[in-house]
């Protein structure tokens, strides 16, 4: 069954497809962050060292992993859209950046509470959370970038290529984050090290990962929709959405 | 019961600062795209309902 | 364009210096482009003799105000020094940014320039090598003078110059793609550093902890090597993302 991938790279027939999914998406996230929360808070037993303070990794953790994963993807959408010049790839990378950064953004919130009972600070200069720092940065630099471009097409590229540009970084980034961090710190603990996971303790984690990958999924597509009614005003198929509004009602 | 739930063992101020200011940031960016989709919704519904003047052509404008 | 050969055996063999030729003229050329770009630029930076002058004394100046925010103590300032060195340069860097695209872009040369039959990688890369002769080199210079002021000792001077002429070209180049994306946006230099600042990080990371490693009486060979394996890496790939970006400002 060969789909021809290339009929979705219009925004007229993705559209509806963002709107469904995006609920569908939804309703999973809302699951999964149920039974992860229940999990977390409830059944997952309170650690011997850390007390009750270690429950923050079942957000830090995920939203850290969704952090990286989602410049990962925008890179991605960035680069099919330098590639086959399709506006829906632009938009897609448009579309995700603001998640990235929240998710980005709640890894080090998260992160400087869980530190703090734990480690005794809430900030400490760690390689994992300066590289999600940088990381939020980055993301603030293509979403910045956006908005400081008047001509949406030109925006699209400028801001696919400094995804690609931080993408190919990010590693280096990371790598010498790590390589400052040991030199300086050397034989301290980790401050992002979990306490040794019981089976209760890993499958929360999935579990609220799995509830980020479906928010993310569920926000970004709903967000596309925005944006493509934005982007798209002045073409006629937008005119039948308001008669017949399709995969979400405004 | 539930107050042991909610002292957290102690920690009760880091753990739901955590928590808290996730679900809120979460509910802020639900509620951000909503508000999004619907003025983009109403800002199409707009340029329809009220065509430029002197439009006697059809208005294809150029896409944003 | 080719004179017809009587025999093949002829026309191969004919062909094969052609080829050649062609590979030679080809390199020739790239070289000439870039050769071309450095001389012309360089001309206009010297034009503005003043404006290279405020860029490095805004180095000095930005260097010289850290003692006054901590301490005199020979300790404090030998401990920070490395790090205000290297900040400082990276922030000198980032003023002088803006002049490598925008005044072409302004009177429509960069448009001309792109125009040009010559690889568009190849001239921007002149534009860089000139950009960092104007500021990079400047600075890299003036530094290790600042650092006496650091009470920093002459291996760690040394290093630190050498850190500074390996580190600063890769900020030249870095800085270009973001120069380049930025052209004719609202917020110019500010949110110019703000795409580059992040990717700078690990070149300060390396620069100024090899200058903290020789103070700290070990080898700074490793941060070097990966400081030198960057620029070579920043060399060959940074210039075609710079052309790209200033396609993309230009359409």
């Amino acid at each position: 069954m060969l789909i021809n991938w290339f009929r979705f790279a219009s925004p007229i027939s993705f559209y509806p497809i963002a709107g469904s999914w995006s609920y569908a998406f939804g309703a999973l996230a809302a699951l999964f962050a149920g039974a992860g929360l229940v999990i977390a808070l409830w059944i997952a037993p309170t650690d011997a060292t850390q007390g009750d303070a270690y429950r923050i990794i079942f957000i830090h953790v995920p939203t850290a992993w969704m952090a990286m994963f989602i410049y990962l993807v925008m890179a991605g959408w960035s680069a099919l859209a330098l590639g086959f010049n399709t506006r829906l790839s632009a938009m897609m990378a448009q579309a995700l950046a603001p998640t990235g950064a929240l998710m980005a953004a709640l890894a080090l919130w998260t992160g400087a509470f869980w530190g703090r009972p734990t480690w005794g600070t809430y900030w400490a200069w760690d390689a994992r959370m300066t590289s999600t720092l940088i990381l939020l940065f980055l993301y603030l630099g293509v979403i910045a970038l956006r908005a400081a471009l008047e001509d949406p097409r030109r925006a699209d590229r400028a801001c696919a290529v400094l995804a690609l540009v931080g993408a190919v970084n990010v590693p280096i980034i990371y790598f010498s984050v790590q390589w400052w961090n040991t030199l300086h710190q050397g034989s301290s603990i980790s401050l992002t090290a979990a306490p040794k996971m019981a089976m209760t303790m890993l499958a929360g984690i999935l579990v609220m990962t799995a509830a980020a990958w479906s928010y993310t999924i569920a926000v970004v597509l709903a967000r596309v929709q925005a944006i493509i009614v934005e982007r798209e005003r002045g073409a006629g198929w937008l005119e039948s959405l308001i008669q017949f509004p399709a995969g979400g009602s405004a | 019961m539930i107050a042991d739930f909610f002292a957290m063992g102690g920690y009760a101020w880091y753990v739901w600062m955590a928590y808290g200011v996730a679900a809120l940031a979460i509910a802020l960016e639900i509620a951000a795209v909503r508000v999004r989709r619907k003025r983009a919704f109403d800002e199409l519904r707009m340029s329809v309902d009220a065509p430029p003047a002197g439009a006697a052509m059809t208005r294809k404008g150029t896409a944003r | 364009m080719t004179a017809g050969k009587p025999s093949p055996l002829a026309g191969a063999l004919a062909a094969q210096p052609a080829a050649a030729e062609a590979v030679a003229d080809t390199h020739a050329s790239v070289l000439a482009a870039i050769g071309w770009a450095v001389a012309r630029d360089f001309r206009v930076a010297l034009r503005s003799k003043g404006e290279l002058g405020v860029q490095l004394l805004f180095y000095v100046i930005v260097v010289s105000l850290f003692p006054l925010a901590t301490s005199p103590s020979r300790e404090t300032l030998a401990t920070l020094g490395p790090g205000v060195l290297w900040t400082s340069a990276l922030l000198a860097s980032l003023l002088s940014l803006p002049r490598l695209f925008a005044s072409d872009y302004h009177d429509g040369t960069l448009e001309q320039i792109a125009l040009s039959s010559r690889p568009l990688a190849a001239l921007v890369s002149g534009k860089m090598a000139a950009h960092w002769l104007t500021s990079g080199l400047p600075v890299a210079l003036m530094a290790p003078l600042l650092g006496a002021q650091y009470a920093l000792e002459g291996p760690v001077l040394a290093t630190l110059a050498v850190s500074l002429l390996l580190g600063t070209p890769i900020l030249s180049l870095l800085g270009a793609v973001g120069a380049a994306l930025t052209l004719g946006a609202r917020g110019g230099g500010t949110l110019l550093a703000l795409l580059v600042l992040p990717l700078y990080a690990p070149v300060l990371i390396f620069g100024a902890g090899a200058v903290d490693a020789v103070r700290a009486g070990v080898s700074a060979a490793p941060h070097l090597s990966l400081l030198g394996a960057g620029l070579l890496v920043a060399l060959v790939g940074v210039p075609f993302a710079v052309a790209a970006a200033v396609r993309i400002a230009l359409d």
